[in-house]
This record gives C-alpha cells, sequence and structure tokens, in this order.
C-alpha cells in the first residue's frame, strides 16, 4: 500500500514584489516527498530554494498553484491552519537561533511546549532525552553562549526533533560547521528521521552531504532541473 | 523565582529570563520604573497634604450648613457676609441656632521667624459648633485677649506649645495687642498658613479692627435634630433675598473648597500635572526598555513564530516582563517614596504621609501603566516575520 506523501506539489508558481518590479521566483515548480524520505535540495544562490522551503513551512501563501503538507492544501489556508500546521513541523535554521537567554534543554522544552496541554515534567523529561541523542546530556543547563557552534546547532537539531515532527525542513544547517560537526549533524537527522519516520528536506550548498541524500532536486532559476534518485 | 513563574503561568518564564539575563539593563529598567513611582508617589503626596490641610479646619467646627459670599470659594478667601442674614434664617423653624465665623490671619513676629496664623473668630458660648476635642477648653476664650494656640503650627517649637497651660500661658505680641495662649490643640501647617488659633470674636475684631461684628466671614447654622438639611437650604434660599449668598451644606462648602483648591489654584493643577507627568515617565520608561528588549530577539520571536507559536503567547511574554517591571520596580518606589514623603513632612510639617490608599492606587497605576506599554510594545513584533530567518 502507498503512503500519501507528506508534501505534494503540483505546478507551483511564486512572485515577489508587484508592478514592474514584480519578479517570477519559481515556474511550475512539481515535488513530491515520501514519508521518511531524506531529500537534499540544492541550487545557487537565488534559484528559490528558500522560497521552496517558507512555502513548504507555511511562512508564506501560496499564491499560484498547489502545495499539499500532510494532506492539508496550503493555498488559500488560514492563517490559524498555518500556525497549527507549523507546529507538526521542525525548523532547522542556517544560524541556530537558540534563545540566548534560555538553557539549552529550555530551549529543547519549547519544541515541546508549542503545543498546549504538555506537562512541564514531561517536555522537560522529552527534552533531556533529545539533547541525549544529540550528544549533550551533559550540557543541558548550558547558555547557548556557552555551548560550540556544533553543539549550538546540535542543540537546534534536538528542538527540531523533540516534538516528533512530521517534516524537518533545514535550511544550510551545515553552512557555519566544520567538516566533521557538519557531518555529524547530518548523520544525526538522518538517523534520527529513519528512527521515528521522519521526512527531510534540506537545502544546501554543502556537496560533503550529498551522499546521505535519498534524493537530491536541483533548482536552478526558479525550475526544478534534475531528480536523482538514489535509494 | 523562575519555579514561581514557571508555575504560575504554566509555561517557561520566558519574560522574566530575559530580563534577568542582563542584569545591568534590568537593574536600570527597575530604576527607572521606581523613579517614576517616586515621582508619583511625592506629587500624589503633596495633593493628598494639600486636600488633608484645606479639609482639616472643617474639622474644627460642627455645622449643618453654611452660608458665604458669593466669591467665596475656600474658607478664608472671598468677602463677608451680613449677619442679619443669619437672624433670618434663625426665623425658619428648622434652624436651630446660629454662629458667626470670623477669618483672618494673624502674623506673629518671633524674631528670626514669622508665623503665619489661620485665625477663627467664633462665639465662645456657642460650644455646639465646636468639635468635641476643643470643647473642654472653649470657655478660656471668653477671656479677652486670650486665644487657643495650634500645637503643631509650623516654627513654633514643640516643647514651648507642650508648656502652655492656663496656669503656664504664653504671651505674645501680634497685630499690636498683647495676646494669652491659654490653651492648645492638633491643627497643623497648610499651604496657606503656618498653623490655626482660635479666639472669640471678641478677640478677633479686636485683633481686626477694620472688621465688623455685622460682617463675619461665614455663617453656620445648625438644624434641629431630624431636619432634612437639602429642604431647610432649599427654605433658606426663598427667605435671603441675597441671590449672590452661597447656602450650602457645611459638607458640600469643605468639597467645594478642596475641589476649588484642586482644580482653580495654582499649586493643586501643579501637583496634578506632576502627578500625569509621572505616569507619562513611567510608562515611557516600560515602552522603552520593553521595546528594546523586543528589538533584541526580533530572530528569537519570528524563530518562535515559526514553530508555530501563537498572537498570544508573545503577548503574554511582553506582558510578563512588564508585569515583572511594574512589580518589582514598586518595590523601591514605594520604599524611597515613603523615605522622601517622611522627611518633607518633617521639614515642612504639612501632612505628607504614605497612605496604604496612595500605596495601592500608585501599584494598580503602575502595573496597569507597565501592561499598557506592554500592549504598546507587542506591535514591534508584528515585524518579526519568520520567513526572513530563511
Amino acid at each position: 500500500m502507498t503512503q500519501d506523501p507528506i508534501v505534494d506539489i503540483r505546478g507551483l508558481n511564486h512572485w515577489f514584489g508587484s508592478g514592474d518590479a514584480r519578479k517570477q521566483a519559481l515556474f511550475d515548480v512539481e515535488m513530491t516527498l515520501p514519508r521518511g524520505s531524506f531529500t537534499v535540495l540544492m541550487g545557487p544562490s537565488g534559484s528559490g530554494k528558500t522560497t521552496v522551503l517558507t512555502l513548504v513551512g507555511c511562512l508564506r501563501g501560496v499564491q499560484d498553484g498547489s502545495v499539499r503538507l500532510m494532506g492539508q492544501e496550503l493555498r488559500g489556508a488560514d492563517a490559524e491552519t498555518l500556525t497549527g500546521l507549523r507546529q507538526r513541523l521542525g525548523f532547522i535554521f542556517q544560524a541556530h537561533n537558540l534563545h540566548e537567554s534560555l538553557t539549552a534543554i529550555q530551549n529543547v522544552v519549547m519544541g515541546v511546549q508549542v503545543r498546549p496541554g504538555v506537562p512541564d515534567a514531561l517536555a522537560r523529561q522529552a527534552a533531556a532525552r533529545a539533547l541525549g541523542l544529540v550528544g549533550l546530556a551533559d550540557r543541558l543547563d548550558y547558555l547557548p553562549a556557552n555551548l560550540s557552534g556544533g553543539q549550538k546547532q546540535r542543540v537546534a537539531v534536538a528542538r527540531a526533533l523533540v516534538g516528533n515532527p512530521a517534516l524537518v525542513l533545514a535550511d544550510e544547517p551545515t553552512a557555519a560547521l566544520d567538516k566533521d560537526s557538519a557531518a555529524d549533524v547530518v548523520d544525526l537527522l538522518k538517523r534520527l528521521g529513519a528512527e521515528r519516520g521522519t521526512t527531510t528536506l534540506l537545502v544546501t550548498h554543502d556537496n560533503r552531504i550529498l551522499d546521505r541524500a535519498d534524493r537530491i532536486l536541483t533548482l536552478e532559476d526558479g525550475r526544478i532541473v534534475s531528480v536523482e534518485d538514489r535509494t | 523565582m523562575s519555579r514561581l513563574l514557571q508555575r504560575l503561568f504554566g509555561r517557561l518564564p520566558i519574560g522574566w529570563l530575559q530580563l534577568t539575563h542582563k542584569r545591568g539593563r534590568f537593574a536600570a529598567a527597575l530604576a527607572g520604573v521606581a523613579f517614576a513611582n517616586v515621582l508619583v508617589f511625592v506629587q500624589l503626596g503633596l495633593m493628598n497634604s494639600m486636600a488633608a490641610a484645606t479639609l482639616k479646619p472643617y474639622g474644627f467646627f460642627q455645622a449643618d450648613i453654611m452660608i458665604s459670599a458669593g466669591d467665596a470659594n475656600a474658607l478664608a478667601e472671598g468677602g463677608n457676609v451680613a449677619r442679619q442674614w443669619m437672624l433670618q434664617a434663625l426665623a425658619d423653624p428648622e434652624v436651630a441656632e446660629g454662629l458667626s465665623l470670623f477669618v483672618g490671619t494673624v502674623p506673629w513676629d518671633r524674631g528670626e521667624t514669622d508665623i503665619a496664623l489661620t485665625t477663627f473668630g467664633i462665639d465662645p458660648g456657642r460650644p455646639g459648633f465646636i468639635a468635641p476635642g476643643l470643647t473642654e477648653d472653649l470657655h478660656l476664650l471668653s477671656v479677652q485677649d486670650a486665644a487657643i494656640l495650634d500645637r503643631l503650627a509650623r516654627g513654633l517649637p514643640p516643647d514651648e506649645a507642650a508648656a502652655i497651660r492656663p496656669q503656664t500661658p504664653l504671651r505674645f505680641e501680634a497685630q499690636d495687642r498683647t495676646l494669652t495662649a491659654l490653651a492648645t490643640f492638633a491643627g497643623g501647617g497648610g499651604f496657606g498658613g503656618d498653623g490655626f488659633m482660635l479666639v472669640s470674636d471678641q478677640t478677633f475684631l479686636s485683633l481686626f479692627p477694620s472688621r465688623s461684628s455685622a460682617a463675619p466671614d461665614h455663617i453656620l447654622l445648625r438644624l434641629r435634630p431630624g431636619a432634612d438639611v437639602p429642604a431647610a437650604i432649599a427654605r433658606l434660599r426663598g427667605l435671603v433675598s441675597d441671590q449672590s449668598l452661597r447656602i450650602r451644606s457645611y459638607g458640600d462648602a469643605a468639597a467645594e473648597d478642596l475641589r476649588y483648591q484642586q482644580t482653580q489654584r495654582p499649586t493643586g493643577v501643579i501637583f496634578g500635572f506632576g502627578v500625569l507627568i509621572g505616569v507619562l515617565v513611567g510608562l515611557v520608561i516600560v515602552y522603552q526598555v520593553l521595546s528594546a528588549d523586543v528589538a533584541d530577539h526580533m530572530r528569537e520571536y519570528a524563530t518562535f513564530k515559526a514553530m508555530g507559536y501563537g498572537p498570544r503567547f508573545f503577548l503574554g511574554i511582553v506582558l510578563e516582563e512588564a508585569l515583572v517591571l511594574g512589580l518589582l520596580g514598586f518595590l523601591p518606589g514605594l520604599a524611597i517614596g515613603t523615605a522622601i514623603l517622611t522627611l518633607m513632612g518633617k521639614v515642612t510639617t504639612l501632612p505628607l504621609t504614605m497612605t496604604p490608599g496612595m500605596a495601592v492606587t500608585v501599584f494598580l497605576g503602575t502595573v496597569g501603566f507597565s501592561a499598557l506599554s506592554g500592549i504598546i510594545a507587542t506591535r514591534r513584533l508584528a515585524a518579526a516575520d519568520p520567513a526572513d530567518l530563511f
């Protein structure tokens, strides 16, 4: 039996600006992300990778075409629906974007508490477990200022994964990391994703991590120009 | 504190953690809120003091109705009233008795300091008009040039005042006459005078030769027990042909005097503006702190937005910060405000004290303006666009 894909994009066009300044960023993009897949989206700067990520992540409105996320059509969806969907996603940013005033475990707790009704003790327990999985069990009460770049990004990974998201959207998560740390983070994403059935869409320029992808999509000038299936 | 707030809010106390993360800025913010509180406390203290000082002399007397000249906005202001209207008022069956009340300022030259005594001239044979605490010594005023002196008068040494008794009177020169203080009562300095003095109407007329017994400053009336005061006032307005006179209940006269002092006199208006400025300063300080804090954490807020946190969550954080600033800024503000008012009260002998009512009012006001500042500051959160994070 074939499961519905987590993400199903059909005929997606997107523009920025208006009038004479209007510029089309995406042209008739089609993309499907099966459940549990690890997909890398590549392409030069300005090719539209980030636009795809923000549209799938419910952070921009879909203007033309169709984006179905977990079966829900995003085009025309109201703000409440989009916010609800975002609670089921995991985001990892190029900059870790950890809250400087919160300790590592508190930052990760934020990834659980977004869903109402989770008791404090349970949230803290899940956050500690997630930090243990990324190898930071001994850094629970460290503030971000006292963690290395790789450790911060691992906290961000833990924060993205702690709520068992259906889809992780990662934007250049290894850009600021050295080779070993980058490999650690991607391996971690892939391993945890495989264990939990989490789908990952990772945008990157980093060739070092391509061999870990199930699929590689290449975007150029707003168009998908190649799809490489490596499973 | 963090755990307490976490239990209270049912989530991480992010506002508290953000504020306390930068301790120097947090301390400066609390100092700012405390400063605004002190401003408001001092101005409120002065306003309350003015109210207390205005109403104080009304407490020396007991009456149901007061008749005053049309321009007599305050007890010691305005023209005279013809005594004939008192006689006319006594024709009303409900009016039991009347009293001519004379008011003037007697300067007491004490060498280095002058004491301005607001002096009331009354008929000592009518104790029913005098407040219970003063009636025991009232008979002493029957002696010419006798006086009952305010022992709390500004410039009068307490030990000197404490020694005043009928057996050990204090004689002093004023208005080219020698007055004899035979007893004392508790008055206190106000904004218009340094203290009070009670004398007989005859002594008063000796002190103010230009004044006439036929033209007191006010007429006080007492009604028979159970009489309807508004009905009596309405009848008196019909009886008294001079329509310019103000015929009011005694309580209304005091309230109108207070309203006049607060809204018409420069001091009252200035104190009122002082309170307003204190509130505005507090509002601006809290807004600046919260607004800068929101700007500093824009990326974090955008991240939370991306994660699915909604507007109520962000409003909660900013309001949490506003309340923390309001509450923790209030406590030092209360302590410093109390100390300043106590000190000012000692120096000026004005009734400047921190009252529970003031503390509660300022506390609620602080929490209110902090919350308002927080609500305004959350408008900046609209700029936190999670799409910009990528």
